[in-house]
């Protein structure tokens, strides 16, 4: 069969657009290299809620985060995304930093954000009293917030699903055959045609676009290390603090995540290998010293986690959006850290630009409900704390992930659902299974016998 | 009618519940997160265990089940599959299990949460984050209790009891473990065990070494390790990487309560007689000292619920206390206080760990400028293991003067 629409990539960006394209009469096909959605750059980013405070105005960037802030908010809160209100706190640590501070929030304000506030240094310390020595004053961004960056992308690709689109798990697009009237991608699995190809594979997206005759940007891996540190230290960061971007560099954030814990990172690294996920010492070592002059208390706490994401920068400063009718093509190219916040948004534009270039766009009139999607994080009441849902399920009852909290009742749920785990991360991500202080020590053994069993009732 | 509640069902709270039974406490529960109670023993297959409680040595197994079956007969009430998760109050539990979310306010709590390993993230090691890295822990779950094989070659981070105890569960399963790596000069474990050990499973120790780097995107493929001292580096090839010892209570219950902690164990403080800074609430075994041996984790256990026992009978604490530190390589030592006029400490010993190897240590106490005792012991200070002080020696102290332990 021949699709109307083939998105390559199944990150974040990826799967909005699939859920939002789905909404009309079109046979869609999500193809993804990995074998799980939201498993690359998606899944290790710094999970803040832009505002977009800090874009470059006029910039398509600005206007999808603006954007996307507004639709994702909404869409979290129909689906239980879980998002905490935090609020973020520039600090300045030197006279530069501080002359810059109204700027940013001029700034702001050409982006559409006018709550910026310039605070003393008094402030500051009464907002986050574990802040080292040196803060000289502040300036508040009171509605960036931090979002579960692994429920996003799967509640979009959980409501595709019920909206027919297909999903293409480990298919690795090796060429591509632009036709007059169809488009052949030769996959790893396959054979795939469409009449569209909406390119949004993340790190490979500007292999992608050579494929389709394309010489415009290119992707350099760019590597960012974070430390997530023990839940005990939540109490010490509950707001974002980020550093005032400078000539020198955007510095390191303390950031609470919505699972309780705080997270510090990340590095900054131009990388050439796109798959190169590893930590390095010299990255810790930056992270350890920032972080003792940030905040000397939470250094020597226990560190639950270390992990490093890759973005997908460019030569580009702005997002490259670009559709091409002729070779009924979209780009989606080079969507940094912000492609979270921005991804309804992007998911928007795709339909408009689609229209535009002749798309048919017959809306849906039988939609099914969004999904409502598991609660993981700590703002809302978690199964092993809800007496109603334990007395209907016992199963929520049962702790197996002690550290974390997590029920076998959630496990099997996320084993069943509509797209489930493929290994123990994807496990990880639905539910927080190992992901805590322990990491395996009381409960690994537990969930892998959950996992491989959940896997046979597949087959 | 008193109610106790004890927290954890390993060595220390099964034991605790038993002498509280036997000391005539009427309504005493364990509770207990895992499926089964037992703690540790219950995954740690080899001998060893019940030399100095039950006086007779079991498998970890067997041990585990004796205790068990001790507890149960002598009446106490074991709820396994329930985990207590907070406090709605300084006396008051929150606890999960299939029978739904409650909250339990007793007359008296033993906290016996036990220890666990650090894993790799916490010890702060770069690299991937490959499938084959797990610790003790959890290597010997997969074999013991989930019957899985693990890989064919590994690397054990550690040269203390625990790793051998690794060491001879990768045996069991076909994978041979191909070298063993410690940050110390001197084997960590009793020497009975590490020079047999050695010659038996004819594994290659790497000393003052340390792990830099684990290597492979899906599947462990080796571990970067350096040479403290010259700085050498080279990569051991391997599938599997077990991260041993390195131990931390399961503090977490304790510090969100808001007992005072003690920044070296990560414990809670306690006196001679267990009592933590929370009138009611007592703590036993490797919550306390991460880790001596499930035998003396049983008999803390017991320690504590005699001190529990006198406290409801009435008897106060006595007023006047003095904290116990230990100065460098010492990391921490239990009890943390000591009450003049107290009884003496469970075993008529104080637990210290320390960083350095000394043979035959010369171990000085002193309160204030008073010397309280100096002497040499025949026994080492050796890393990876518990070092245990004659309660004698810090006997005399009086008042409030901190009592200060250090290598002479």
């Amino acid at each position: 069969m021949t699709y109307d629409i083939a998105i390559i990539g199944g990150g974040v960006v990826g799967c909005a657009v699939a859920r939002e394209l789905a909404g009309f009469d079109l046979r869609i096909v999500l193809i993804e290299a990995r074998g799980d959605v939201g498993d690359a750059t998606s899944k290790a980013n710094t999970a803040i809620l832009h505002t977009g405070f800090d874009a470059v105005p006029g910039s398509l960037e600005s206007t999808m985060v603006a954007r996307g802030y507004e639709l994702l908010s909404k869409y979290a809160k129909a689906t239980g995304i879980p998002v905490e209100p935090t609020g973020a706190l520039l600090v300045a640590w030197d006279a530069d930093q501080l002359a810059i501070l109204p700027k940013l929030q001029e700034k702001a304000a050409k982006n559409g954000y006018a709550k910026c506030e310039i605070v003393g240094a008094d402030e500051v310390y009464r907002r986050v009293p574990d802040l080292g020595p040196g803060a000289l004053g502040g300036l508040t961004v009171p509605d960036e917030s931090i979002i579960c960056p692994w429920t996003t992308p799967l509640a979009y690709a959980t409501e595709a699903k019920s909206r027919d689109v297909e999903f293409r798990f480990n298919c690795f697009v090796e060429s591509i055959e632009v036709g007059p009237d169809v488009t052949t991608l030769h996959t790893s699995s396959g054979d795939i045609t469409t009449g569209w190809v909406i390119n949004a594979a993340g790190l490979g997206g500007d292999v992608i676009d050579r494929m389709l005759g394309y010489d415009r940007f290119t992707i350099v891996p760019r590597r960012g290390e974070l430390f997530v540190f023990d839940k005990l230290t939540r109490p010490m960061a509950n707001t974002i603090v980020l550093p005032v971007p400078t000539e020198k560099g955007k510095g390191v954030l303390i950031s609470p995540t919505i699972f309780g814990n705080v997270m510090l990172g990340p590095t900054s690294e131009n990388l050439v290998d796109r798959t190169d996920t590893s930590t390095s010492a010299e990255g810790f070592a930056f992270l350890l010293e920032k972080g003792a002059a940030l905040m000397p208390t939470l250094i020597d706490e226990e560190v639950t986690a270390s992990y490093a994401g890759l973005r997908a920068s460019t030569e580009h400063s702005d997002f490259i959006v670009d559709i091409d009718a002729k070779q009924r093509y979209l780009l989606l190219g080079g969507i940094r850290s912000t492609g979270l916040t921005a991804s309804m948004a992007l998911g928007e534009h795709s339909r408009e630009l689609l229209a535009e270039a002749g798309l048919l766009l017959t809306a849906r009139a039988d939609l099914p409900k969004p999904p409502r999607m598991p609660n993981i994080g700590e703002a809302f009441p978690r199964p092993y704390q809800r007496t109603n849902l334990i007395e209907s399920d016992p199963e929520y009852g049962q702790i197996v992930c002690f550290c974390e909290r997590v029920s076998r009742g959630e496990i099997r749920d996320a084993l069943a659902s509509a797209i489930p785990p493929c290994d123990l991360d994807g496990l990880r991500r639905r539910t927080r299974a190992l992901m805590g202080r322990c990491q395996g020590f009381f409960c690994g053994a537990e969930i892998d016998e959950m996992m491989r069993a959940g896997g046979d009732h597949d087959e | 009618m008193n109610e106790i509640l004890i927290i954890g069902g390993g060595p220390a709270g099964l034991s605790a519940a038993r002498e509280l039974k036997a000391q005539g406490a009427e309504n005493v529960t364990i509770v207990e997160r895992e499926s089964n109670a037992g703690g540790i023993p219950r995954h740690s297959d080899h001998t060893g265990y019940g030399l100095r409680d039950l006086k007779r040595v079991l498998s970890g197994p067997s041990y585990a089940r004796t205790l068990v079956e001790r507890a149960q007969s002598s009446g106490v009430v074991i709820r396994t599959g329930a985990m207590v998760t907070g406090w709605s109050g300084p006396m008051s539990a929150e606890i999960t299990s299939a029978q739904g979310r409650e909250v339990i306010t007793p007359d008296a709590i033993i906290l016996a949460t036990g220890a666990r390993e650090r894993p790799r993230a916490a010890r702060r090691i770069p690299g991937d984050r490959p499938n084959g890295v797990m610790t003790t822990g959890q290597l010997q779950n997969l074999v013991h209790l989930k019957h899985q094989a693990v890989g064919t070659r590994a690397v054990v981070v550690g040269a203390e009891l625990v790793s051998w105890s690794a060491v001879l569960t990768l045996r069991e399963v076909g994978c041979a473990t191909v070298a063993m790596t410690t940050q110390f000069d001197q084997p960590e474990s009793y020497a009975a065990m590490a020079i047999p050990g050695r010659l038996a499973l004819r594994v290659p120790i790497a000393r003052r070494t340390r792990v830099v780097r684990v290597i492979g995107r899906e599947r462990v493929e080796g571990v970067e390790i350096e040479q403290i001292t010259t700085g050498r580096r080279r990569i051991v090839e391997c599938d599997t990487v077990i991260f041993t010892g390195d131990w931390i209570p399961d503090y977490e219950l304790a510090q969100s309560n808001g007992l005072e902690m003690d920044p070296g164990s990560r414990g809670p403080i306690v006196d001679t007689a267990l009592r933590t800074s929370r009138e009611g609430i007592f703590a036993a075994g490797n919550l306390l000292h991460p880790v001596d041996t499930a035998d003396v984790a049983s008999l803390d256990g017991v320690h504590a619920a005699r001190a529990l026992m006198r406290w409801l009978a009435g008897e106060p604490a006595p007023g006047t206390a003095a904290r116990v530190v230990a100065d460098a390589p010492f990391t921490w030592v239990s009890p943390g206080l000591v009450r003049t006029g107290d009884v003496a400490p469970a075993r008529d010993r104080v637990l210290l760990w320390s960083s350095e190897y000394r043979a035959l240590p010369k171990i000085v106490v002193r309160q204030g400028t008073r010397l309280l005792s100096r002497r040499t012991l025949p026994w080492p200070v050796s890393p990876g293991r518990v070092f245990r002080l004659p309660w004698s020696m810090l006997e005399s102290a009086r008042g409030t003067e901190d009592i200060r332990i250090s290598l002479g």
